[in-house]
């Protein structure tokens, strides 16, 4: 009855950080944070961040239930984002998002991100199930929003 | 479609039907999701519908579409003869004193807003308490928060228990000098729950209150006589009753639509618009149906409302109580499901979490068997709050649905339970 597709989009990686999520909690010197809201599903999730002098994520945390899926995502992204700069960080983000989205997209292989879009691999079961899109990218978003200073964002 | 006596379905001989002759009234039942055949479980989202409100609304499209009222050719009147129909049907269906007393509009929200527009601006001021439950649909909240925020009424909430029961003495406590409406849901869309509307509002008009009903799932799922309720306003949403999209239609007390100012102002509504003088509005109901109103939806509404009346309102009560209650039970015994709310009262909804399983994952795999159910938080926020949750997953049923769709169903779940709690 558990058809392919659901054993791509359900992996033993996604169910296991959707059950036990790395960096769930929340950091007393973060000094950076955002609320992140799927309104289509009622997820909402916080995320943490401590961004040091030079402007790199020294720490990165989240709170907030969700989806196995929105919760695999957020706890692979603060282990993968930890140590990156801004900048960094926001490529990340848009080779992810098309991780998810775009069915052709393959990451160059020599791209310096090569070991943080194997593990994001994941996560792109969920191009067959464009409902659960917005559940990966949540926590990108509230990563994206928390490092550029808004305090809330909307997937909707 | 054939009614017969005989065929056990939802485990209730008394009033059973053919389940398996209505079924085949529908034509999107026989198609298959994923390659499994479709079981259907959001009918309290919107209802699926039988192929003669298809036939009545192609007719209109294909032979006799015309604009309604003020025609004076055949198409028109014949249009508009068919849509007033249907206000007779309806009123006749929920036993509503005349058809003036139907109001159609676009949808069962359109018509609260109308009401908290309309009526509450005319009749309440700063202060004055809106009294609504613990377990209203957003539709029945964010009107009265509008409104609440333009002339500064206040909104008082009912309470419900653990098992989500409607609590008498609560809602009594709540009652006073201050309390200008009462406006509650006849059946919770996420508990099942249902009201006890009647004494709700023999409570309220003790006090000189009148009563708006949001009945979109009560009128779905039983028979509903507005004057034996004694409702001062009664919504109903078209495309959960078998009928189309972009319907929706209210029962108003005639006393109380006479006073009622317009809305909406445009085509339709109007008796006589001059720049000189004051322009003068219809009587109701034409005077809340500013612009062409969607009357083939209506019409479509009309032929699902002569499809449920040939079955019989009591008729689809009983059966769809079997298949709840067996559906109660087969879900509760599932490793990790916990249903939300047990309340004694109740309608043909069951919503359950998994222990370890998010409703959206619920929501995915059971897709992916053929099982559509509706996951989040049901347009009801506030009472996802009350319980502490941030989604359920929500099996809900119609006249179609059978005992061996919740088989599938319990099947499945036990497959989500496997995958995530193995």
């Amino acid at each position: 009855m558990i058809d392919e597709g659901l054993r791509e989009l359900y992996q033993e990686v996604i169910l296991d950080h959707g059950k036990n999520p790395r960096n769930h909690r929340h950091p007393e010197d973060a000094n950076a944070h955002a609320n992140g809201t799927n309104p289509l599903c009622g997820d909402r999730l916080t995320v943490f961040l401590k961004l040091g002098p030079d402007g790199r994520i020294e720490d990165a945390a989240f709170q907030g239930r969700g989806c196995a899926i929105s919760q695999a995502s957020a706890s692979l992204m603060t282990e993968i984002v930890r140590g990156r700069t801004e900048a960094e960080a926001d490529a990340l983000f848009d080779k992810f998002h098309r991780l998810c989205t775009d069915d052709d997209y393959v990451p160059a292989p020599d791209d310096v991100d090569e070991e943080a879009m194997e593990r994001l691999q994941v996560l792109s079961g969920v191009r067959a199930f464009p409902t659960r899109v917005k559940c990966a990218t949540l926590a990108w978003h509230t990563l994206n929003a928390a490092l550029h200073g808004s305090k809330e964002v909307s997937t909707e | 479609m054939t009614v017969q006596q005989t065929i056990v379905a939802g485990g209730n001989t008394r009033n059973a039907y053919d389940v398996e002759a209505i079924r085949a009234d529908f034509p999107i039942l026989s198609t298959q999701m994923h390659g499994k055949p479709l079981v259907f479980l959001d009918s309290g989202a919107s209802a699926q519908k039988p192929q003669a409100v298809l036939d009545a609304m192609n007719e209109i499209y294909t032979g006799l579409y015309a604009n309604v009222h003020r025609g004076v050719y055949y198409l028109s009147q014949e249009a508009t003869a068919r849509y007033e129909a249907t206000r007779e049907k309806l009123a006749g269906f929920i036993n509503a004193p005349t058809p003036e007393s139907i109001v159609f509009g676009r949808s069962a929200t359109e018509l609260v807003n109308l009401v908290a527009q309309s009526w509450g601006r005319a009749n309440l001021k700063a202060g004055d308490e809106v009294i609504v439950t613990a377990m209203e649909h957003h539709a029945n909240i964010v009107p009265w928060q509008l409104l609440a925020k333009q002339i500064g009424i206040v909104v008082k909430v009912a309470p419900i228990d653990d098992d989500g029961n409607f609590l008498p003495d609560a809602f009594e406590a709540l009652l006073n000098d201050r309390t200008k409406l009462v406006a509650v849901t006849h059946v919770s869309n996420v508990l099942g729950t249902v009201v006890p509307v009647k004494w709700v509002a023999e409570q309220a008009h003790a006090r000189g209150v009148p009563v708006l009903i949001d009945g979109c799932q009560g009128v779905t799922h039983m028979p509903v006589d507005v004057q034996d309720i004694d409702c001062d306003f009664y919504v109903i949403a078209g495309h959960k009753l078998y009928g189309p999209t972009g319907i929706g239609a209210m029962y108003g007390r005639p006393s109380i639509l006479a006073d009622m100012p317009p809305w909406q102002g445009g085509g339709d509504m109007i008796a006589t618009v001059s720049f000189e003088e004051e322009t003068t509005f219809q009587a109701p109901p034409l005077r809340f149906e500013a612009g062409t109103p969607p009357f083939v939806e209506a019409i479509g509404l009309g032929a699902a409302i002569d499809y449920i009346s040939a079955i019989g309102m009591e008729r689809i009560a009983a059966y769809e109580h079997g298949v709840t209650e067996y559906a109660r039970e087969r879900l509760g015994a599932v490793k990790g499901v916990r249903l939300i709310g047990n309340p004694t009262e109740r309608s043909s909804i069951v919503s359950f979490v998994m222990d370890e399983a998010h409703a959206h994952d619920v929501g995915t795999i059971l897709d992916r068997s053929g099982i559509a159910v509706r996951v989040g938080h049901h347009c009801a926020m506030p009472l996802m709050d009350r319980f502490g949750l941030a989604a359920t997953a929500r099996a809900s049923f119609g006249l179609y649905n059978t005992s061996a769709e919740v088989d599938t169903l319990a099947d499945a779940l036990r497959q989500v339970s496997e995958l995530f709690g193995g």
